[in-house]
Order: C-alpha cells, then structure tokens, then sequence
C-alpha cells in the first residue's frame, strides 16, 4: 500500500512537472540562447571584415573620407556592446545592441554603395573577396536572425500563457525580447547616398 | 458625431476612402502572401523554365543520382523564371530549409538555383559544406562557369561546369563515406520518412505517448480495477487510452493502437505489478511501443515521402544562408 501511495505521488509530482512545462522552458530557454549565439557570432564576423575592408578602401586614393570614418566609428560602436544570455532579459541592452549593430550596418551599405563610383576599387581582387564575403555575412545574419526571432516567439509564447506563465514566474522566466523592424530603421538614420552634388561639410 | 455629415455630402468619396484604407490595411498582407511557391524536390534537377530538353535533364539527373550515390552528398538544382518578390538569397534560403537536402547525421546538401527572368544564379549551400564551398569559392564557380555560358545562352554548359567544380571540391572535403545498406541505413530511411521539419515534434509526442502509457494507464486501471473489477476496468482503461491518443495525435491509427495497448497492458497489470516487480513489465511494454511508432512511423512515410522514386531528401542539411549569389 505505501508503495503503491508513492509511486501515485511520484507520478502526480512527474505529471504535475510535466504539466507546468518546466521542462519545455529549459529546452526553449536553451534553444534561444543558442539562437542568440549564432546571431552575435555572425555580427562578430562581420566585424572582424570591416578592418580588411577599410585596408583594402584607404588604399584608393580618393575614397570619399566621410564614409570611411563612419564605418569605423559604427565598428567601434558595435563591438563594444555585449550582450550575453544574461543581459539578454535586459530590453533596454538589447535595444542598444540592435542600434550599434544596425548603423553598422547601414554605415557599410552605404560604402558598399559609395564604391560603386570607384572603377579601379571595384576591379581590385581583394575588395571584391571581401565583397563576396560581407555578402555571405548579411545573408548569415538574416537567417540567424530570423530564427533567433521564432526561437524567442516560442519561448515568449510559454512564458506569457496560462499555466505555464506561472511556472515561468516562479522560476524568472521573464520574456525575452526580440528583433524589430523598425529598430533597425530607426537605428540607421536613414542612409542617404549623396553623390558628391553637395559637398558635405568637413568635421 | 462629425464624420456623418460628410458622409451625407459626398458619400462615395468617404466610402473610398475608406476602402483605400481597408485595401492599405491588405495590402502588405496580401503582399506576404504572393512570394514565390517552392516545388517539391521530386528529382535531383527540377526546371520549372522548360530551358533543358528531355535528354540534357537525364544527363544531369544521371549525373546528380551518380554522385549521390558514391559521395553520399546531396546536390540539386533548381531552375525557376523568378524568385520576386524575394532576393535570390532569401528564396534560395526558404527553398534550402523547406527541402533540408544532405544526408540526416551530417547535413550535406547544395542546391543550385537558377532564377531565368531575373538572370540571378546563387549557389546555396547547407553548413555542412560551407568548409568545403566557403563563400569566396561558390563565387568563383558562378563567375567562372556559370556567368560566361549563361551569358551566351549556353545553359547546360553553365550548369555542367558549375557541378565538375562543385562536385571535386565536396570530393576534397573530408566527410563520412555513403552508408552501407545494413540496419543503420533501413533506420535512418524510416527516421528520414517523418517528412522536414515534423520530426522533433513526432519524437516528443511519441515520448509523452509513452510516458502517458507507462505511468498514467498502469495506474488509472489499477484504480479501476478495485472499483470496478478486472475486465471492465481493463476496458474502461483502454476507451480512455485510445480516446486520449486520438485527441493527442488525431489519428485513428494510434488511437486503435493505445486502445489495444491499454486494454493489454490494463488486464497484465492484474497481479499488483508494482507490489511484486515493476521492472518485470517494462520490456515489454517498450517493445510493444516500438512496434506501435513503426506503424504509425510507416504511415506518415507514405503520405509524405511520395512515389516519385528519383531523389529523396535526406532531411539533415541546415541552410544558414551560406553560398554566394550572382548574374549574368
């Protein structure tokens, strides 16, 4: 009878466990931060091309300087905002993550677009590698992105939902936040490709 | 309230406004809603253009089938007119991920797209090979092989230089060679009949069915078994068995099955199991499981897997936007 009596309440206790979805948010916990991994993994890749690339653009004599600095102070920028599992929970840090990331972005766009101009850097070798390669990164970034933002979803999904929400609550489950769109316009302040008509001012 | 009056003025115009509205409010949806479908992968060379006659499209298939065979790696191509609204990369990308090409352990696939209207050509290519086709190298293939003929309309000869460059770098790199046919590869053909994407769901279902059976039917048909006697209970048992599974999986199949299984397992479980030895039952029990995920497993097989005999998806690649994309 007592053993009878304690394996019912071993299987209520695994049933009641299961129910609650603990074990869904470790696994969904785990999946977004190794979603979140790749993500920052990718922007660190295409950080570590920017200073090939900026070589590889000083080395044509004329290059619109304007541009150049920007990317490097966008680098600059992005590279010293971390953001790890923990912090990730932080909405205000990831915020600011996403900025330095998207001028980063934007500020090597308009590069990429401002070279066009430039016959000689557009048939150098080494700046068409590092095209090619900037390319495969910005596809990289979407796509982990992308699944960083359904891995999030999911996890947001159990964490806001009854019962599960109060299984999150007990355990600091709190939702994660993800990646906007318009974080991203906003953060780019508009790239304005201005080719040469009006010379911009000198800093 | 205000917005009667004009109504009553000029109301076709506030009426078409208010459908510019409503139509602004569907537009982006309907918008989401037209990107370009992505075609079953039926054979190794799918050309959606109608560029290649018969005969060029055997060659490459035989081709395809030949290196799949001795490689075990996973090649395709796919020929469409437009990947619009989509870029190239982000169509090659949904295309890599909805067909998961490359075999299951290790994710070895390449698909080569060519969208003929936009002239864009990209060399997708799951993670598993971006070591052996880093991104600079994919470039090179569509630059050197591919861009030169296509311009010159020469389209098998494009495709054909692409695969002898593509097809002696994945050569070079290093992976496990294509299974034996033995045990293993019968497992990984029924494990790879889940269909993309299905199969982590399938498996956690499958593991809550067991722990549902193993836990829960023991001891709700020892419950009934002290109220209401040993048949009856064992079929109360098992309607709530199979009534559950159906609900679970929506499937008649298994419902029958965990009914059956419940009824077996609600009339064995007669001689107090856990008083006497609990572990004495379970072998049974997983084997009596296994046998249900295999039938119900074959089921899904083949409603999914499709009779078109040419190629079958390994299900294995991951596609994380690798490769490398261009025109001509």
């Amino acid at each position: 009878m007592r053993n009878l009596i304690s394996t019912l309440l071993i299987a209520s206790l695994a049933t009641l466990l299961g129910g609650c979805g603990y074990n869904e948010f470790q696994s969904l916990d785990e999946q977004s931060n190794a979603a979140w991994s790749e993500v920052q993994n990718q922007y660190q890749r295409r950080a570590d091309l920017v200073p090939n690339l900026v070589a590889t653009v000083k080395g044509e004599a004329k290059f619109e300087q304007d541009t150049l600095t920007q990317v490097i102070e966008a680098r600059s920028r992005a590279t010293a905002i971390q953001v790890t599992p923990e912090t990730l929970k932080d909405p205000q840090a990831f915020e600011r993550y996403q900025q330095a990331q998207g001028q980063l972005g934007s500020a090597l766009s308009r590069l990429l677009a401002v070279s066009e101009a430039y016959p000689d850097l557009k048939s150098n070798q080494s700046f068409r590698d590092l095209r090619v390669q900037l390319e495969g990164t910005e596809n990289r970034i979407t796509v982990a992105r992308n699944r960083y933002i359904q891995a999030v979803q999911a996890y947001n999904v159990k964490a806001r939902s009854f019962p599960s929400n109060i299984t999150a609550r007990i355990f600091g489950y709190t939702p994660k936040p993800a990646f906007t769109a318009s974080g991203e316009a906003q953060s780019g302040t508009a790239p304005k490709v201005d080719f040469g008509t009006t010379p911009q001012p000198a800093r | 309230m205000f917005p009667y009056l004009p109504l009553r003025r000029g109301g076709a115009s506030v009426w078409a406004l208010v459908a510019a509205f409503l139509l602004g409010l569907w537009a982006p949806l309907a918008q989401a809603q037209k990107l370009q479908p992505i075609p079953a992968p039926s054979m190794h060379v799918t050309d959606n253009t109608n560029t290649l006659d018969a005969r060029q499209k055997s060659a490459l298939e035989a081709r395809l089938v030949n290196f799949e065979q001795a490689t075990g790696s996973q090649v395709a191509i796919l020929m469409v007119q437009t990947t619009a609204p989509e870029d190239i990369a982000a169509y090659a990308n949904r295309v890599g991920n909805t067909w998961k090409i490359g075999r299951r352990a290790i994710g070895d696939g390449l698909i080569l797209i060519v969208a003929k209207r936009d002239r864009k050509v990209r060399i997708e290519v799951a993670k598993a090979l971006e070591g052996a086709i880093p991104d600079l190298a994919a470039k090179e293939v569509i630059d050197e092989a591919i861009t030169p003929a296509f311009r010159v309309g020469d389209y098998v000869g494009g495709l054909t230089g692409a695969l002898d460059r593509l097809e002696t770098r994945i050569r070079a790199e290093a992976l496990p060679s294509p299974n034996p046919p033995g045990p293993d590869a019968a497992q990984a053909s029924l494990d790879g009949d889940d269909g993309p994407g299905a199969m982590h769901q399938q498996g956690f279902q499958w593991f809550d069915l067991a722990v549902f059976l193993f836990v829960a039917v023991p001891l709700l048909g020892g419950m009934l078994r002290r109220v209401i006697g040993r048949r009856l209970g064992a079929v109360a048992v098992a309607a709530a068995g199979g009534a559950l599974a159906f609900l679970f999986t929506w499937s008649i199949v298994a419902a029958g099955a965990a009914a059956v299984l419940a009824w077996v397992l609600g009339m064995m479980s007669w001689n107090s199991p856990w008083q006497r030895s609990g572990n004495g039952r379970f072998p049974g029990g997983v084997v009596a499981g296994s046998g249900l995920g295999n039938v119900f497993g074959g089921g899904l097989g083949r409603s999914g897997g499709g009779g078109s005999g040419g190629f079958r998806s390994g299900g294995g690649g991951d596609f994380g936007g690798g490769g490398a994309s261009g025109d001509w």
